[in-house]
């Protein structure tokens, strides 16, 4: 008697749920990329010290980035298997929300004698596509400013191990220079707010 | 802020209860203007955010927090302390003011007793609560009927992290070397799916360090490792060969003095006992009638997570039947911002919008090695239920130390997620 009673309401109640669901929207940019959060951080500003924020990055950075990771191109460990689950219209929308996000500082300890040296080194190399002291991601070039130096230091690890490939310009300029030197920029880029 | 603590202030005064039935019947009239109220219980993985997320989307939709406790622990990483790479449980802790203070949520530390899906109301040790939509978010209760002679303060399930993982700690220490651990681990579904393995994993690298000749004995009630399968028997050969005595079909139905049962008949000796029992949704799932005929689970509307037992509650996380996502701590996060996103749709007359989730879950092998499980996870409309997209699901392709660097950040910004 219980029962029957209880599964008629679970029954009405699932005809309505159903019906109620047939009518949803698409995944929205938000609705895609909140999943993102739980690693990168709320609206994509990372608490994590080896995940990078993605809070103001550039659209197409993002982009690309994800379509790297779906072919493998870009060396990974969760993002290759996770980008086989969107399409590039997904990365599209997913560029789109977190390029309109607020700038995401970071306080982390930086070595202040290394950032010095890498001001003078990126104004020098690198400032022409990582513009405003890598605050300014345009294009395909991403926000470097106030990322995490773990994030960084690993980043750029897979570069010279060549588990990454670096774009033609921007191998021209990282080649000639010391690890000493590249750590500087790393100290750098991480310290800007 | 002033108008927001009256009306909270109300909720506990003489003949609140009347004052507030009339309030949730008049503010269930979606889009009727100010007054709208969700109430959320359980302030863990999936309750945080629901709360967050509403309030984000929808600054006019007022949010209760309600949690028995004035903190949370996490589960994912507490297998850590029972290997003693962390010492105590305060980076697996947080706490609510933050979370309270930046989006405005009314963080209320009460024990839930009733929940009266009619009247729209949550009964609490510290008053009623009136809502328009409530979110359950209350994780899991064991099924100890099943384990004959279960005891917790004995054989510790250390299934809800915080004293029980610090009490079978005290447990591995206070053994003498040579002397065994058994792990009962129950039939799926349970809570964190490779959870089990990881604790292996975790114990069978304490008793290598400090327990010469002891051995963590698996009694798995499922016919094979559920989760991450080839890599736990990887990392087992590669570091606790002989540590390690896995045995799967081995369904724990008994505790007794130094031993357990399986299927009532063959005992199982250890100095150590951790008995993962059964599971079921957490109790307050119960109290609001909200379990399926199973007796276990809650069934939801895969886009809203609205229960199908009863109109405006809603249930995440591990008590509800999220169809292929895991009962773990990331699918509870993601599941949290999909109803919550919906539930402000729902609130404001929109359209909802389809369910797109998550699940990323790392497990520790090692001081310094970790594997992954991945998923993207949509609706199939015509089934109705929540499938992984194809290739999104999977494994690390081997044990990996980048993968152990990545799962400490997963770690804190999930818990930064949850707490600010």
């Amino acid at each position: 008697m219980q029962m029957n009673k209880w599964s008629g309401l679970a029954l009405a109640a699932g005809a309505l749920a159903l019906s109620a669901s047939v009518h949803a929207a698409p995944p929205t940019a938000a609705m895609l990329s909140n999943a993102c959060a739980g690693c990168h951080g709320t609206h994509g500003g990372s608490a994590g010290p080896s995940m990078p924020s993605l809070a103001s990055q550039s659209k197409t950075a993002i982009v690309e980035a994800m379509k790297k990771f779906k072919s493998g191109e870009r060396p990974s460990t969760v993002m290759g298997r996770l980008a086989k689950g969107y399409t590039d219209a997904d990365f599209a929308a997913m560029g789109e929300f977190f390029s309109k996000q607020k700038f995401h500082p970071t306080t982390q300890m930086v070595d202040a004698a290394k950032a010095k040296k890498g001001a003078s080194l990126q104004e020098a190399n690198c400032s022409r596509c990582h513009l405003d002291e890598g605050k300014d991601g345009k294009d395909d070039t991403p926000v470097m400013a106030s990322q995490w130096l773990p994030y960084l230091q690993m980043q750029m690890g897979l570069y010279q191990s060549g588990a990454r490939k670096m774009p033609e310009k921007m191998a021209e300029k990282v080649k000639p220079l010391s690890k000493e030197e590249l750590d500087a920029l790393i100290h750098f880029y991480a310290s800007q707010k | 802020m002033t108008l927001e603590r009256r009306s909270f202030l109300t909720l506990f005064g003489a003949g609140a209860g009347a004052a507030t039935l009339g309030m949730a019947g008049c503010a269930s009239q979606p889009g009727s203007g100010g007054g709208r109220k969700v109430v959320v219980v359980g302030g863990g993985y999936g309750g945080t955010i629901a709360a967050k997320y509403i309030r984000m989307m929808d600054k006019s939709i007022e949010v209760t927090l309600i949690e028995r406790n004035d903190h949370f622990v996490s589960c994912p990483f507490s297998n850590l302390v029972l290997g003693g790479m962390m010492p105590d449980l305060s980076k697996l802790t947080i706490k609510y003011d933050k979370l309270a203070a930046n989006h405005g949520i009314k963080v209320v530390q009460a024990e839930v007793t009733g929940v009266d899906a009619a009247a729209h109301t949550v009964t609490t040790s510290k008053g009623v609560f009136a809502y328009d939509r409530l979110v359950l978010s209350p994780g899991i209760e064991f099924r100890t009927d099943e384990i004959k002679g279960f005891d917790e303060n004995v054989t510790p399930h250390a299934w809800k992290a915080g004293p029980q993982t610090l009490l079978l700690k005290k447990q591995l220490e206070a053994m003498k070397p040579g002397e065994n651990v058994i792990i009962s681990i129950p039939v799926a579904p349970f809570r964190c799916p490779p959870g089990p393995y990881e604790r292996a994993s975790m114990i069978a690298m304490f008793l290598k360090e400090h327990k010469p000749g002891s051995k963590v004995i698996v009694l798995d009630g499922n016919p094979d490792i559920v989760s991450k399968k080839g890599l736990f028997l990887k990392g087992w050969k590669k570091h606790y060969d002989g540590i390690v005595d896995y045995r799967p079909a081995k369904k724990v139905t008994e505790v007794v003095p130094g031993a357990v049962l399986v299927e009532g008949i063959e005992e199982v000796k250890g100095a150590v006992i951790n008995v993962i029992p059964p599971q079921k949704a957490g109790h307050i799932a119960h109290v609001a009638g909200v379990v399926g005929p199973d007796k276990k689970w809650c069934p939801v509307n895969p886009m809203t997570f609205e229960s199908t037992i009863h109109k405006d509650i809603h249930v995440i996380g591990d008590s509800s039947i999220a169809g292929a996502m895991p009962k773990s701590g990331y699918s509870a996060n993601s599941e949290a911002k999909v109803c919550a996103t919906n539930i402000v749709a729902l609130m404001n007359g929109n359209e909802i919008t389809e369910l797109s989730a998550i699940n990323t879950c790392y497990s520790y092998l090692s001081r310094k090695e970790a594997v992954s499980v991945t998923g993207v996870y949509r609706v199939n409309k015509e089934k109705h239920v929540i499938e992984p997209v194809p290739g999104s699901v999977g494994v690390s392709p081997d044990l990996s130390e980048t993968e152990a660097v990545y799962a400490e950040s997963w770690l804190r910004n999930i818990l930064t997620e949850m707490s600010t």
